[in-house]
């Protein structure tokens, strides 16, 4: 079996994000660069699968500047076989359909039966790749999926919806998007680490893609007036109820 | 006049769910900004009697494309349908709501129709005739103002932002039937079976009441007490990440960067010091209250009222105290 997972290298959550002198984008310096958390399940998923059944290469492939190759290292040391990365210029601007057509370009040369995806790069919030490459490839993809069991050359997920799970079944291939909940990433052996150091990675420069959407500026969030400490403990509540119906009147 | 603002509403069980209501509401007013008609469309088995509402909310045109093989939901066949009704009715945009259906519906419509997606955005306006949104990025660290580079733009609206309006019951939208011609066959992936929570549960992401609990609260027996606060709220119960990480809830209520961005109208964190990945998750809860025993706790910093206390001892007093009231 061939498995494809898209990545995405973005900056740890934990990062205070700031934004760039041309307000458009953020400022790329110190910032924890890390594979998409979303996307660690897709790997993980696709290892899983790999010791499972055997016979089976994981490859992984990324859209983005040069140092999205230690985003594709970390997936290669958790256990992926092969690493490509379609490379941007460092400032190059992508929107997601644009993400959507490179990795397309690429999986149309080399054909696979499952491609996985996180639901969602973490920086962007788009949440638009998988189902995108699903659509120009015209696959099957099932997003947000919490659970995966393949047999008989179907593939069976389950999907969270807004107070319910739903069982989707597909026939293969198809692009499936994992949801946090599909497994427990594992953490690269010493071994995988220096062995994915070794690795070489099949580098290809990406051709201009006009995109679809354009930022036209980026600001803060406005801040939050200092809060209000109503009091200490139990004795407090009476006050607080009193300050949510009156003051702030919500309830 | 302009060309029309397109509004792909949701139903479940042959009933709008909120998120439509706030859709076709924004797309009444982006369509009088504009100065062009609403057309809503209605996927579904047994909805005819949806149009009706669709008119009350704002849609000058409400097409209906019912049939039995939408009694499950079916990504491809739902977006083989919007999109040839989008294809027909040729609009300026499309409005679509940000909830797990429009997530999965929005950007298939976008790649067939090779236009911009602005998704999860959080507030849409006018400007010389074409229209802008804003959106977050980074879990609501980042705002940022987009712009489509396309003729056609898609914009997902993220649930609880676009207030609803009153239905006005003397408004009636033309009511068009589609001819839905999708068979099994044409479906790859199909839906066999939709497990439902425990009980009508209300998603955070919909809820206009939450309460959370984090690591405070000790353990998964604990969020009993926040339970029972949040059902005299008519809310749902939310989660940090570190208390889904620990296994006490379940991911579908996490908060944060690697859980779901809200924005009820109370936030109650219980027991959540307030890491950076949640606050952004949080911050454009209306109204945001705090309970924790550290003074210290960053979440302080965010919150509009707090409390510094044992989480176990205020609760359930602020759970008396508000069933008084609400009662």
């Amino acid at each position: 079996m061939k498995i494809l997972v898209c990545v995405k290298q973005v900056p740890d959550t934990e990062t205070r994000i700031k934004i760039g002198s041309d307000k458009k984008s953020i400022d790329a310096t110190d910032i924890n660069w890390i594979l998409n958390p979303y996307d660690e399940y897709a790997v993980e998923e696709a290892i899983q699968i790999k010791e499972k059944q055997g016979d089976t290469i994981v490859t992984v492939i990324s859209v983005g500047p040069e140092r999205s190759v230690s985003a594709l290292r970390t997936a290669v040391a958790m256990g992926a076989d092969e690493a490509i990365l379609v490379k941007t210029d460092d400032d190059a601007y992508l929107d997601s359909l644009a993400v959507a057509k490179a990795l397309v370009s690429v999986i149309k040369e080399l054909e696979f039966d499952l491609i996985l995806c996180g639901k969602q790069a973490v920086d962007d919030d788009n949440l638009q790749v998988g189902p995108m490459v699903a659509e120009l490839l015209e696959l099957p993809c099932v997003t947000f999926i919490a659970d995966l069991k393949l047999e008989n050359g179907k593939a069976t997920a389950k999907r969270e919806i807004e107070g319910g799970t739903m069982v989707i079944e597909t026939s293969l291939p198809a692009v499936l998007t994992a949801e946090k909940g599909l497994n427990e990433p594992r953490y690269p052996a010493l071994r995988g680490i220096m062995m994915a150091k070794r690795k070489p990675i099949d580098e290809r420069q990406l051709q201009y893609i006009e995109p679809k959407i354009d930022v036209v500026s980026v600001e803060y969030p406005p801040t939050r007036k200092g809060g209000k400490i109503v009091g200490e403990g139990a004795e407090a509540v009476p006050e607080l109820v009193k300050l949510l119906k009156e003051e702030a009147k919500v309830i | 006049m302009s060309k029309p603002v397109f509004v792909v509403t949701e139903q479940r069980d042959g009933l709008f769910r909120k998120v439509s209501f706030e859709a076709l509401s924004e797309g009444r007013r982006i369509a009088d900004s504009l100065g062009s008609p609403v057309v809503a469309i209605i996927v579904g088995s047994g909805v005819e009697a949806l149009a009706e509402t669709a008119g009350h909310y704002g849609a000058d045109r409400a097409l209906v494309a019912d049939s039995d093989i939408f009694i499950n939901y079916s990504a491809e066949g739902y977006t083989k349908t919007i999109l040839k009704a989008i294809q027909q009715v040729d609009p300026e945009i499309v409005l679509i709501p940000a909830s797990s259906m429009g997530k999965d519906l929005a950007p298939r419509l976008a790649a067939r129709l090779d236009c911009g997606l602005a998704a999860d955005c959080i507030a849409l306006a006018v400007d010389n005739g074409r229209v802008l949104a804003k959106r977050t990025m980074y879990a609501n660290k980042i705002l940022a103002d987009v712009q489509f580079n396309s003729t056609l733009g898609i914009a997902s609206l993220r649930p609880n932002i676009f207030p609803a309006a009153q239905p006005d019951t003397s408004r009636k939208a033309t009511v068009e039937p589609l001819k839905v011609d999708i068979s099994q066959t044409d479906l790859k992936a199909v839906v066999k079976e939709l497990i439902s929570g425990a009980g009508e549960k209300i998603d955070i992401s919909e809820a206009n009441v939450i309460v959370a609990g984090g690591r405070g609260m000790k353990g998964p027996d604990q969020f009993k007490i926040l339970e029972k606060l949040a059902a005299v709220l008519k809310g749902a119960v939310g989660a940090s990440r570190s208390a889904v990480d620990s296994g006490w809830r379940q991911h579908a209520d996490q908060v944060g960067q690697t859980g779901k961005t809200v924005a009820p109208d109370i936030y109650i964190a219980c027991g959540i010091s307030g890491a950076i990945q949640h606050l952004a998750g949080m911050s454009s809860s209306k109204c945001i209250v705090a309970i924790n025993k550290d003074p210290d706790a960053p979440i302080f910093q965010r919150a509009d009222y707090g409390i510094v206390g044992d989480l176990f001892e205020v609760v359930p007093k602020l759970t008396d105290e508000l069933k008084k009231v609400v009662e």
